[in-house]
């Protein structure tokens, strides 16, 4: 994050200048963002009310919204634990290979989904190292829903990890070294000393992993196998949609994730402006 | 409004709760463009069966033939496959999912409807496009998918490939002339034949799309017959998509019995009825059409089959490789 107070000071551009650098920010804003959330409303709502809440009522509609919310049920919690857990350990400790499991973090940022969900095809799948051995037991992985959460739950991995990990450096140990001096134990100190000052940041770390869970296309199409009404996710049952020429329907099951974005985009910036002021 | 949306939550809420009914379910595992078609069909064999007291789900997957094919190599457990050609059912039967005769145990080769490839063109007419020989001139922006992903380009591929074959003096490498300079004019490959109607349709790309017939008649139905029309050349290929149970999957699951009778319905009257409905060619010749005729070879007769043209046109390398990496 940037700090603000440098920006104070420095205001040494003539008043024209700032304006122009305002409008021309403003107006990519409005053409990149809210033209392009303005036009999925106006389409969803493009043949009146009535036919956008049918659209949502839909039954692979409505399979597609329980297992977006499934998904993200399963997959947030568990990097939220992972993320906690490895931001702590990276932040306050020091031990061998620590930069290498920075690195590890960060590797599904820059793995493209699509190879995110190939590794699981070659792991689960039938002609995979895996994929054999499950089918002769009757457990399925690919081509499920537990494909599709192991899915998001790779693509979304750094997200709380990587909110914290600064923040938590930044606070340093000294708060807790003095509480263990004090006597408190390991989780005593984590819930009463350590959990106050990060709390801010892990909301922000859930929303963002939440947004992505939910959006996620690339790495989940590779794994969903499209069955209607099982495996397809509300971003999977959009581009169904779109291709049956069901241009309303697909732009009402859209709104439900631009209306995601933009209460993500809400509470993101409330717990920013929390966060400045912790 | 608001009862709306209360009754949406509380659906939601309802749903949320597993189902507890037991029924059988199928898969069917099927290519782009019969999303409209099994819709029909699969209501119509579960009131069938449902009669005779059994209650069937079908469950219903569809994509690109070739990616769809991958997939059930993959492990996706479908039940039956009815994709876009023989050649990726082969390529699953390769891998013992099915076994190798599987095209000799329904009629018609596996097929119960057949199609062909027609032009779709912008209302009027404008271009005068009339016969595969209007799509090479200068200045037609031709539509078509990939041929290395999609299964109804391949059909659109050899359909003008044997065209050219059979004028007066034909030869391979006159037929390779021809695709090559029909291939000049496509701006853009889609993956898939759904994403090249949209590009067409959409985003308004394009004077002719090479489309499955099926697929034509759905876009003119679904988006306004003011705003295309069908060309319907003189002569086409003979499309047969096979369908096939995946033996290894219905033995797994005990679903074989339902599965076979599945695909047998494709072929009852009833069955073909719905398939001549959704402009597919039933094979039962007594069904009538609303089709325009036209003259139809067969991949056999020019192409010795698909496994040949597949390794011929389609592999890395072959006839296609060189026509549209020479074409740029």
């Amino acid at each position: 994050m940037a700090d603000h107070s440098l920006s104070r000071g420095a205001r040494t551009e003539p008043r024209w200048v700032r304006w122009i650098l305002t409008t021309v920010a403003l107006l990519f804003l409005a053409l990149f963002l809210v033209v392009p959330l303005a036009a999925v409303f106006s389409q969803a709502l493009d043949k009146g009310v009535a036919v956008y809440f049918a659209a949502l009522h839909e039954t692979d509609a409505l399979s597609s919204i329980r297992l977006t919310l499934l998904t993200a049920l399963v997959a947030v919690p568990l990097n939220l634990v992972f993320g906690v857990v490895a931001a702590w350990a990276i932040a306050k400790f020091s031990f061998p290979g620590k930069s290498f499991l920075i690195t590890l973090i960060d590797l599904p940022f820059s793995v493209s989904p699509v190879v995110s969900g190939l590794i699981y095809v070659l792991i689960f799948g039938l002609q995979g190292w895996l994929g054999p051995w499950l089918t002769e037991h009757g457990v399925k992985i690919l081509f499920a829903v537990p494909g599709i959460i192991l899915a998001t739950i790779f693509v979304t991995f750094p997200f709380v990890a990587r909110e914290l990990i600064p923040l938590m450096e930044a606070q340093g140990k000294d708060e807790e070294e003095a509480a263990l001096v004090l006597g408190a134990t390991g989780l005593q100190t984590f819930f009463r000393v350590t959990f106050p000052n990060i709390r801010w940041g892990i909301i922000y770390g859930v929303i963002l992993c939440n947004a992505r869970a939910m959006g996620e296309f690339g790495a989940v199409s590779v794994v969903s196998g499209h069955i209607r009404g099982s495996t397809n996710t509300i971003p999977l049952q959009v581009e169904i949609l779109y291709n049956e020429y069901n241009y309303a329907a697909a732009f009402a099951v859209a709104s439900l994730l631009a209306l995601l974005a933009v209460v993500t985009l809400i509470v993101k910036s409330v717990v920013e402006w929390k966060l400045k002021q912790a | 409004m608001i009862v709306r949306i209360i009754s949406t939550v509380a659906l939601l809420l309802a749903l949320a709760v597993p189902a507890l009914a037991v029924d059988v379910t199928l898969l069917n595992v099927s290519y782009d463009p019969t999303r409209e078609l099994y819709a029909d069909l699969n209501s119509a064999f579960t009131a069938q069966v449902k009669k005779k007291g059994t209650n069937v789900t079908i469950k219903q997957s569809h994509g690109g033939s070739g990616k769809q094919a991958r997939s059930v190599i993959d492990g996706l457990e479908a039940d039956v496959v009815t994709l876009a050609l023989a050649y990726d059912i082969d390529a699953i039967a390769e891998k013992g999912l099915i076994k190798a005769d599987w095209q000799k145990r329904l009629p018609h080769n596996s097929s119960p409807y057949t199609s062909t490839i027609v032009f779709l063109v912008r209302k009027g007419n404008p271009k005068k496009i009339k016969d595969w020989n209007d799509l090479v001139k200068p200045g037609i922006a031709v539509i078509t998918p990939n041929p290395k992903t999609s299964g109804g380009a391949r059909w659109n591929y050899l359909a003008a490939w044997g065209y050219a074959l059979r004028q007066p003096g034909g030869t391979e490498a006159k037929a390779k002339e021809f695709v090559k300079l029909l291939y000049k004019n496509v701006p853009v490959l889609d993956s898939g034949a759904r994403g090249s109607t949209n590009t067409f349709v959409q985003r308004g790309q394009g004077d002719v799309l090479l489309a499955w017939e099926n697929e034509a008649y759905l876009a003119i139905n679904e988006l306004g017959p003011d705003k295309y029309d069908i060309v319907t050349p003189p002569v086409s290929i003979l499309a047969e998509p096979p369908v096939a149970v995946v033996d290894k999957v219905v033995d797994r699951r005990g679903t074989r019995a339902l599965a076979e009778e599945y695909l047998k319905f494709l072929y009852s009257e009833e069955g073909q009825r719905i398939a001549a409905k959704h402009y597919y060619r039933p094979i039962d010749k007594k069904i009538p059409i609303k089709l325009s005729k036209l003259k139809l070879f067969t991949i056999d007769e020019l192409f010795g089959g698909w496994t040949k043209a597949q390794k011929t046109h389609f592999a890395d390398g072959g006839q296609f490789d060189q026509i549209y990496g020479a074409g740029k």
